[in-house]
């Protein structure tokens, strides 16, 4: 299978009858996901788009059997809403939220480990578009028919390089096992390295693309895990390369403000660890093209 | 969100942190009188901007007399001070802090992060107070200190008396070292900052310790429960496009090139700068539109590029998810219409609705040029940014 999700992974969506709640609820449905139910607190017991309200995850999960949740819950709360599935027995959350607290988000991941290794929530994002296994389950916000359905790994941060990486391999009939999102936040939920080891060990998948940007050491510890432990090839790039110092580039993780920050310098991490790196960001698709023919 | 020096000295003070007595003065008069409410023999006036290394640069003066701070505020006040970390361009310093000289023995360093490595807030200290804490990490590591704080607990006393100890600090002077470690922490986690800095950290001829400087930046995702911080707000330190744009919550940055960008999604707007790079020219902004962009939005995010009297050219760049290309182009007619564009404008658009989109910019009957992919879009921008290519 892909990773994460695939079509009978049951998922939740928190703050489902919110606007963008309801209008992503129903293009996740439409495209095919086991959309099960919906959490909105005070609104339990009633139904939207067909499926049954909960007010509280813990009700979601012994009623339907939900495993994994998607939060469009408005950043003063998103936070709580996670710790909410991850008590509940959430397997997996994925968090569209932009704007989450950096502090919120440091006593997230904190919480997260007090479960032990076998019943802990993974997540992903906030401030990303999500998941997508193509022709199988979506979990996020994507246009999912620029998505052809295959064999390459994908991992981003941006989401919308992430559409640009999906159509430029389309075009080259390049399909995708799973897509996923870990947000551009200081503090995310999971990271490069963490998908990577999915991918490694995913049946479907033959390759992996990792699109990284400015800030933060991510980007080199997931290339000198590749190094030790992925036989599957990697193509990397990162974005951010005419980006100045010290200034902000709109996500709020992406920003350099120590060594190794920029993007020159993890382009050359990731080369001196052995990945591919694409020469710029509308080669992702022949990069990945010549991985894959070798 | 950064604050000015005398506002991260009122907040720290607010939570126990000891800071030299001192006030904010707007004019020559005002900071006289600041010094005279003061008292003593000697103060400092220092420039207020967003910005570090004032001192090297003349922003900070040591005054006598009186007389020698009206000086010292009148040479201040209303020009733009210009650092090594503020840019050619400098900062506009509108206020003054005036502040009590106290003696002191010694320069620490204190300072808090939010470390995304260990994803938990990092404390270090020095005895090398006074430098840069960037410079002291390449010259002499083993000189910084560090712990690192477990969130579920918070900083601990017994982390801070470690600290304390290993500056080299006697037992009374270490009792303030401890409360004053301890507060800032505090400090830093209710108000969720982001960076604080106070270089140097003085350690008084009375053995107590004082924080002669302090610089304090917020977590903007957090300013909506922080009104005390946000209210800190000064509009006058950020260059006036980036202000402007944050009005209408489009997130522009101004850059040295002369190819305007326009797009959406922040991965992707950086990747059109690297792109315009690649294709030999260079970009004059980074503009993220965002999610969900009307084409009011658009028209915004086009008056605010061209008002940059650099541009040549400007590339507009969506790949619709949550975004409609229909909406773009909309925008994009709009913008033309009501606004004068006298420079060539590149659109490619993909993803949500291209085909609606592309349609709107067909009939519009507007001269621009069109792109399909990323690489046609920034090639050519840039030919038509040197003149080498115009709209059919």
């Amino acid at each position: 299978m892909s990773i994460l999700i695939d079509e009978r992974t049951p998922v939740i969506v928190q703050g489902m009858t919110g606007d963008k709640g309801t209008f992503h609820a129903r293009e996740m449905i439409e495209y095919g996901t086991n959309v099960v139910g919906g959490v909105t607190p005070g609104k339990g017991g009633g139904r939207h788009l067909d499926r049954p309200l909960f007010n509280t995850v813990k009700e979601a999960v012994k009623e339907t059997g939900a495993e994994a949740s998607i939060t469009f819950v408005a950043p003063a709360f998103c936070a709580d809403a996670i710790m909410e599935c991850a008590d509940a027995g959430i397997r997996l959350v994925c968090s569209i939220t932009d704007g989450i607290p950096a502090q919120d988000m440091m006593r997230v991941k904190r919480y997260l480990m007090r479960y032990p290794r076998d019943r802990r929530t993974m997540m992903v994002g906030p401030n990303c578009a999500g998941i997508i296994s193509p022709g199988k389950s979506m979990l996020g916000i994507m246009p999912g028919h620029i998505y052809l359905q295959g064999k390459v790994g994908v991992i981003s941060r941006s989401g919308t390089l992430g559409y640009e990486a999906a159509a430029q391999m389309k075009e080259h009939g390049i399909g995708i096992s799973t897509s996923v999102g870990i947000g551009g936040d200081p503090i995310n939920g999971s990271s490069f390295l963490d998908h990577l080891a999915l991918f490694e060990e995913d049946p479907e998948t033959d390759a992996v693309l990792m699109i990284g940007e400015i800030g933060g050491p991510q980007e080199a510890e997931a290339s000198a895990w590749i190094k030790d432990n992925m036989a599957k090839p990697v193509v990397g790039f990162v974005a951010g390369l005419t980006a100045p110092k010290g200034r902000r580039m709109g996500h709020a993780g992406a920003i350099i403000s120590a060594a190794g920050d920029s993007a020159a310098e993890k382009a050359e991490i990731m080369k001196a660890n052995g990945l591919t790196v694409a020469p710029n960001p509308s080669e992702f698709g022949t990069t990945v093209a010549e991985v894959l023919g070798a | 969100m950064d604050v000015h020096e005398y506002q991260a000295k009122e907040l720290l003070g607010s939570f126990g942190v000891p800071v030299p007595k001192g006030a904010v003065a707007f004019s020559p008069d005002q900071a006289v009188y600041a010094a005279t409410e003061l008292g003593g023999w000697s103060w400092a006036v220092k420039a207020q901007i967003h910005a570090g290394a004032r001192g090297k640069a003349g922003g900070i003066k040591i005054c006598k007399t009186y007389h020698e701070v009206r000086e010292a505020a009148q040479e201040l006040l209303g020009k733009r001070l210009v650092t090594n970390q503020t840019g050619p361009e400098g900062k506009p310093v509108q206020r003054v802090y005036v502040e009590a000289a106290e003696p002191f023995e010694k320069e620490l360093y204190l300072g808090y992060v939010l470390d995304r490595k260990a994803e938990r807030i990092r404390v270090i200290a020095s005895q090398e107070g006074g430098m840069e804490i960037e410079e002291l990490a390449k010259t002499n590591p083993d000189a910084i200190l560090q712990v690192i704080v477990e969130p579920a607990v918070g900083l601990q006393s017994f982390q801070a008396r470690e600290l304390a100890f290993q500056l080299g600090l006697t037992i009374k002077q270490a009792q303030s070292c401890v409360s004053t470690i301890v507060n800032a922490y505090r400090a830093f986690r209710d108000c969720d900052a982001q960076m604080l800095e106070i270089n140097p950290l003085v350690v008084t001829k009375d053995d107590r310790v004082l924080a002669l400087d302090a610089k304090m930046s917020f977590d903007d995702n957090a300013l909506f429960r922080r009104h005390g911080v946000s209210d800190m707000y000064d509009p006058s330190q950020q260059d006036p496009r980036e202000a402007q744009a944050a009005e209408h919550n489009l997130n522009y940055i101004g850059l040295d090139g002369d190819i305007g960008c326009i797009v959406n999604g922040a991965g992707l707007a950086m990747a059109t700068m690297d792109m315009i790079k690649h294709a030999g020219g260079e970009p004059a902004n980074f503009l993220d539109v965002g999610g969900g962009a009307s084409p009011d939005r658009i028209e915004t995010a086009m008056k605010l590029v061209v008002s940059d009297a650099n541009v040549k050219a400007i590339l507009v760049n969506i790949f619709a998810g949550i975004n409609r290309c229909d909406w773009v182009a909309k925008g994009v007619v709009q913008a033309c219409g009501n606004l004068d564009i006298k420079v060539p404008l590149v659109v490619r658009l993909a993803g949500t609705n291209v085909e609606d989109g592309r349609k709107i910019l067909e009939e519009s009957g507007l001269k621009l040029i069109t792109a399909d992919t990323l690489s046609e879009a920034a090639e050519k921008a840039v030919q038509a940014c040197q003149g080498k290519l115009q709209a059919a």
